[in-house]
């Protein structure tokens, strides 16, 4: 275990510095660097494979990382520094640190014998003990704000593939997290879908949540993002501005994956 | 990425029924003349085998009768009922702890389960509740305390394991082994994306079990517990061996007094039957109860299907679809070869 503290990063939101990953044999992160700001939108785009939900998994700890730096608020993930070793934290605190980050799947995964609502307040009662009458009151508000608050009492398989994905934001907001992982939230929707699951995207993005988004919708990195990164087989190969790394990639790895997908 | 996910929610229909609508298709139904064959051939069997019980003087229907309500047969059949409920909790509450330690990441833990659930399934429960009867020729004095420590109670094993006792271990913790694959195969049947959506909100691995992981594994578990529910029933016959008087031997007690042997066993099989028979009904309105909120069908029930498949239309259809079906179908033939394995 190399894994290094991070202290001179206590600003950045997300602070990733040689972050590698194995799968037994299979090296699949080899050393990303990486930084998001309070606030900042970062897209990040790539060939299947390349590690990109692998990275977005460790950042909340569903994965271990096995050497480098990976700290979110300027605190490690999964770890705590006393002195100058590190000790793995136990389930209990990793999950008080997972609140604070908030996930969206790509498959959605919502809780088919729980109600849209229930999906949405089963956190805050469980973990934060909130009360149900509060927790109720508040999902009901987020599930408006996801355009869904006709939608509270229905479950999971009765809902269109963009409704359930709404839902599944609502529910990771509940949690009032400070940063929001997105794995390709829009993948598995009909094309029609794909356009209200982003406008929440958009809407929240507007009001300034920090929003760490895999994807392949190359118009709402570019327009909704503030920076954009293009991973290729476990590295962060480039990364700028959205548009300018869309218009003028400088790397020909980047410039053969745009080919094909723009 | 590259497939899309099943979206329930939408398909295509066309609504014939709807005001306004195309006009509804009138067609004659299929006529089923080989279903009414088969039914009247099925029909003239069981009239024949009930006539030939009926006019059998041996069966001396009379006796069977006579002892039906007899005090000692009722006695004996509550003690069946009170073994199988005692044996199924013990089983179910060890079976869900086993196969939440073999689940666990710790390999000791893990292998305990395993080492458990080898042994109690590899021996014959028969021989286990022998064993656990004659537990007190082995250690003669059992005693509570510190590991390895002072002895905190201790008393004479023959008092502590009455066939009672030994009834309850025995077919307790042999159910248990079984209970633990079933709740294993629930446990596993819960998509991992389940608890990875749980644990990225917070919740601690504990709780992931407790609110998402166990109520969804239920579909799973449900329908073969049934099974091993009714299956208990019958296999608590065997307790007779060691002496406990449950229903089986509350009717040998009396047949070795008064040699009415068939019609004995004839008394204790009607009350195995109706126990049986109420269990099944329980179980099928549980698993309709908790296939809720995984399929918009619910499971149709008998006479549905019976009316469905004789008025034309397909009945199968109609009843297959359910949640129940297809759990019972896939787990629920761990409960069908375990009754073969060792009953
Ligand atoms: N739990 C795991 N065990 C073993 N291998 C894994 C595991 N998770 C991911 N991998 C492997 O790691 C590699 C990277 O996977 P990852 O899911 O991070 O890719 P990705 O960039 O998200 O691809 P996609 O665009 O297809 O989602 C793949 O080869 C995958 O098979
Ligand atoms: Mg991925």
């Amino acid at each position: 275990m190399t894994v290094t503290g991070a202290s001179a990063h206590g600003t950045a939101a997300v602070h990733a510095r040689g972050v590698h990953k194995s799968f037994g044999r299979l090296h699949v992160l080899r050393g990303v660097d990486l930084e998001v700001e309070p606030s900042q939108v970062l897209c990040i785009i790539g060939p299947s494979g390349s590690g990109k939900s692998t990275f977005l998994r460790c950042i909340n700890h569903l994965e271990k990382v096995d050497a480098g730096e990976l700290s979110v608020h300027g605190e490690l993930v999964g770890y705590e520094q006393r002195g100058s070793r590190l000790y793995e934290l136990k389930d209990r605190e990793v999950a008080r640190k997972r609140t604070e980050i908030g996930m969206v799947f790509q498959r959605f995964n919502l809780f088919p014998h729980l109600t849209a609502q229930q999906n949405v307040m089963l956190a805050p009662v469980q973990v934060k003990g909130e009360s149900k009458a509060t927790a109720a009151e508040r999902a009901r508000t987020l599930l408006d704000r996801v355009g869904l608050a006709d939608k509270a009492d229905a479950y999971p398989n009765q809902l269109s593939g963009g409704q359930q994905q709404r839902v599944a934001i609502a529910r990771a907001l509940a949690m009032q997290p400070k940063l929001m992982l997105f794995d390709e939230p829009t993948s598995a929707l009909d094309p029609e879908l794909v356009g209200e699951v982003l406008d929440v995207m958009r809407d929240l993005a507007a009001e300034g949540m920090t929003m760490i988004v895999v994807t392949h919708e190359m118009g709402f990195a570019r327009e909704a993002g503030d920076a954009l990164v293009f991973m290729d087989a476990g590295v962060v190969v480039e990364a700028g501005a959205p548009r300018a790394v869309l218009a003028n990639p400088r790397h020909e790895r980047t410039k053969s994956f745009l080919s094909k997908v723009l | 990425m590259k497939h899309r996910a099943a979206r329930p929610g939408t398909h295509v229909s066309a609504d014939a029924s709807a005001p306004g609508g195309p006009a509804a298709l009138e067609a004659v139904p299929v006529r089923h003349r080989g279903r009414w064959v088969a039914a009247l051939a099925v029909l003239l069997v069981a009239a024949m085998a009930a006539r030939s019980m009926a006019v059998n003087p041996r069966f001396q229907w009379d006796v069977v009768g006579q002892y039906l309500f007899d005090r000692a047969i009722l006695t004996g059949l509550e003690r069946t009922l009170e073994l199988t409920v005692i044996a199924m909790v013990i089983g179910v509450v060890l079976g869900v702890v086993l196969a939440v330690m073999r689940l666990s990441p710790n390999p000791v833990v893990a292998g305990g389960s395993w080492v458990y659930v080898w042994f109690f399934r590899g021996t014959p429960v028969l021989v286990q509740l022998l064993f656990w009867n004659f537990l007190s020729a082995l250690y003669p004095r059992l005693s509570l305390g510190v590991p390895f420590g002072p002895t905190l109670v201790s008393g004479s094993a023959t008092a502590l394991i009455t066939t009672w006792t030994a009834a309850i271990l025995g077919l307790g913790l042999n159910e248990a082994a079984y209970m633990a694959e079933i709740v294993r195969a629930g446990i596993l049947s819960v998509d991992e994306g389940q608890a990875e959506a749980a644990q990225a909100l917070g919740l601690t691995r504990l709780q992931v079990l407790r609110h998402i992981v166990l109520p969804q594994a239920m579909r799973v578990i449900i329908p073969p517990t049934g099974n091993e529910t009714i299956s208990m029933l019958k296999t608590t016959s065997l307790v007779s061996v060691i002496g406990y008087a449950e229903l089986l031997y509350a009717a040998q007690i009396i047949y070795s007094r008064t040699y009415q042997t068939i019609p004995l066993l004839i008394a204790a099989a009607i009350w195995y039957l109706v126990a049986t028979s109420v269990l099944t009904v329980g179980q099928y309105h549980l698993e309709r109860r908790f296939g809720r909120g995984s399929s918009r069908n619910q499971a149709a029930t008998m006479v549905q299907r019976l009316r469905a498949s004789f008025a034309g239309r397909n009945g199968r259809g109609a009843g297959a679809t359910g949640s129940g079906g297809a759990g019972a179908g896939g787990v629920g033939g761990v409960g069908a070869a375990r009754a073969e394995e060792h009953r």
